[in-house]
């Protein structure tokens, strides 16, 4: 009797079964997920990875909030019709920061991972308000109640910190200036010295300086400049004409 | 596996039992069929040479790398470049091609209104619409109205640097914002008068003093007549042809507020040939001059 012979006894004792198909199927689990937690090359670095800006952080909120991503995901895939309608396809990295991820392969809208700088401020207020009268075959539903809704980042510096938490390389002083930070990023005439030493190009991410803008072209924060703060800088981080794939991935 | 039951009854087409039985209830010991069984040795060897050829197994800094020396992102390198090197000779031809030479009907035509139809598909009909028409803000390119210009080397110059745009070399417009500059009453009389230049009706009563406040504002950028100036890409205001609205809130809002649409400089985005397609595909698209 070799011990191949004594299936019966798990066979008899529906409990010992459960307990060892459990241990069988997390022998497959574990080797397929385990590595992406060590392995070096699961996540390159990239230049030019930052966390999200205050502002950009709310907007993206904003997106979660309205469900953006039933229809639209943030993940160009690695096929030659993906990249020449989208661009560059995405990288590990450029999710980095981000929880939840916005990745998806089912697009009843467009890929978004590089919408950012593909359109004009003034395009999406309009598309936003009312999708159809830019796109008239379109099927997305009008946001135009945005532009009504102001904000003033009352809760930014709990969500940042809560970022934080998790992993997000936020530093103390990012924390403390969150609401600050929220603010100076919509208005072209304040002070972003603050805003910029820590996310723009001296922040040490190797990239270039954050945006500012009054997004949405009216007075005030309102969830449309987050929106569209969020949307404009998706995907830009990085830059592609310096960056080189390693091919092994 | 194959293994044969040890008792065979051939005349009764019986092949004994495995020996198991439930209330009565026998099981016969039939092998399986070979070919099933060889399929199934085949798979072994299937995953086993698959994990030599292709990435597999994670080690501690990185997998397997496999002989091949497979990777996905090899794979969609190659693919591209196969359509690049396919494409290349149009390409280079295209993008220092003069524009205004390119023979209709040749393979380089046909070839830039093909790729310009995508390229127009994927970039530009988010703004000016699928089939080219605009909608309020973003200028139809169907019709004989151009802001800036419509042959072909000026469109291309347009899609290259863009209006507004960040690039040093942007077309550059100005359609301030008059609500600070004129009186109340001066903007009521200017209104009247603009909708006149298109034959609406408006109050007449202020018609002839928006004239002089038009002459005196307006007419430097956009002419004595309300013809426009392409050099400034002031539009024309005499042809019922309205990029932000001709009724009498559209105007006025075009006039208190000013207008600054933009129009994204496509050299960052796209390539020389690329450009040189989407020219050539909307100067054919019915007002090209």
């Amino acid at each position: 009797m070799s011990i191949l012979d004594k299936h019966g006894v798990i066979e008899r004792n529906a409990t010992l079964l459960l307990v060892l198909s459990l241990a069988v199927v997390s022998i497959g689990g574990i080797v397929e997920i385990a590595p992406l937690f060590y392995l070096q090359n699961t996540i390159e670095d990239v230049e030019g990875m930052r966390p999200y800006t205050p502002l950009e952080l709310t907007g993206r909120d904003i997106y979660i909030r309205e469900g953006c991503y039933v229809c639209h995901s943030q993940m160009i895939r690695p096929m030659r019709d993906e990249v020449e309608r989208y661009g560059p396809y995405s990288l590990a990295a450029e999710s980095q920061y981000d929880h939840p991820f916005q990745w998806g392969s089912k697009r009843t809208g467009p890929d978004l991972a590089r919408v950012g700088g593909r359109y004009s401020d003034e395009w999406h207020v309009d598309h936003l308000s009312d999708p159809q009268a830019v796109v008239p075959e379109s099927i997305m539903p009008k946001y135009a109640f945005l532009s009504h809704r102001m904000i003033d980042g009352e809760y930014v510096q709990d969500s940042v910190a809560t970022h934080a938490m998790v992993g997000v390389p936020y530093s103390e002083e990012m924390i403390a200036n969150a609401q600050a930070d929220f603010a100076a990023q919509a208005d072209p005439d304040a002070d972003t010295e603050g805003l910029q030493t820590r996310y723009g190009s001296e922040g040490g991410w190797g990239g270039n300086d954050v945006v500012v803008r009054n997004f949405d072209g009216q007075p005030g924060i309102s969830e449309m400049d987050a929106m569209i703060a969020y949307l404009q800088m998706l995907g830009t981080l990085v830059d592609f004409s310096t960056f080189t794939p390693d091919a092994s991935r | 596996m194959v293994k044969k039951p040890e008792t065979k009854d051939v005349e009764n087409n019986e092949v004994g039992t495995t020996g198991h039985e439930w209330d009565g209830i026998q099981e016969y010991n039939n092998p399986m069929p070979a070919w099933w069984v060889w399929t199934f040795y085949a798979t072994i060897i299937w995953g086993i040479a698959y994990m030599i050829a292709y990435p597999a197994w994670p080690l501690i800094k990185g997998a397997t790398p496999g002989l091949l020396g497979w990777s996905t992102r090899g794979d969609v390198a190659a693919e591209i470049q196969k359509f690049t090197d396919m494409n290349a000779d149009l390409e280079a031809e295209l993008a220092s091609a003069d524009l205004t030479q390119l023979e209709i009907g040749s393979d380089l035509h046909n070839y830039a209104i093909q790729s310009g139809r995508a390229t127009f598909a994927t970039f530009c009909s988010q703004c000016h619409g699928s089939g080219a028409a605009g909608s309020t803000g973003y200028p139809n390119l169907l019709d004989d109205d151009w802001l800036w210009g419509g042959d072909i080397e000026t469109i291309q110059e347009t899609v290259t640097y863009g209006i507004r745009s960040p690039h040093d070399d942007t077309r550059l417009g100005d359609m301030p914002s008059w609500g600070d500059v004129l009186e109340d009453d001066e903007l009521a009389q200017v209104i009247a008068y603009t909708m006149t230049l298109s034959d609406e009706p408006a109050d007449a009563t202020l018609v002839e003093a928006g004239a002089l406040v038009f002459e005196d504002n307006c007419s430097g950028c956009h002419g004595e007549t309300g013809a426009g100036d392409r050099d400034l890409g002031a539009p024309n205001l005499t042809d019922a042809i309205w990029l932000f609205g001709g009724d009498k809130a559209a105007i006025t809002e075009s006039i208190v507020m000013g207008r600054k649409g933009e129009m994204p400089n496509w050299n960052a985005k796209l390539t020389a040939a690329q450009i040189a397609a989407v020219t050539a595909y909307v100067h054919t698209r019915g007002g090209g001059e």
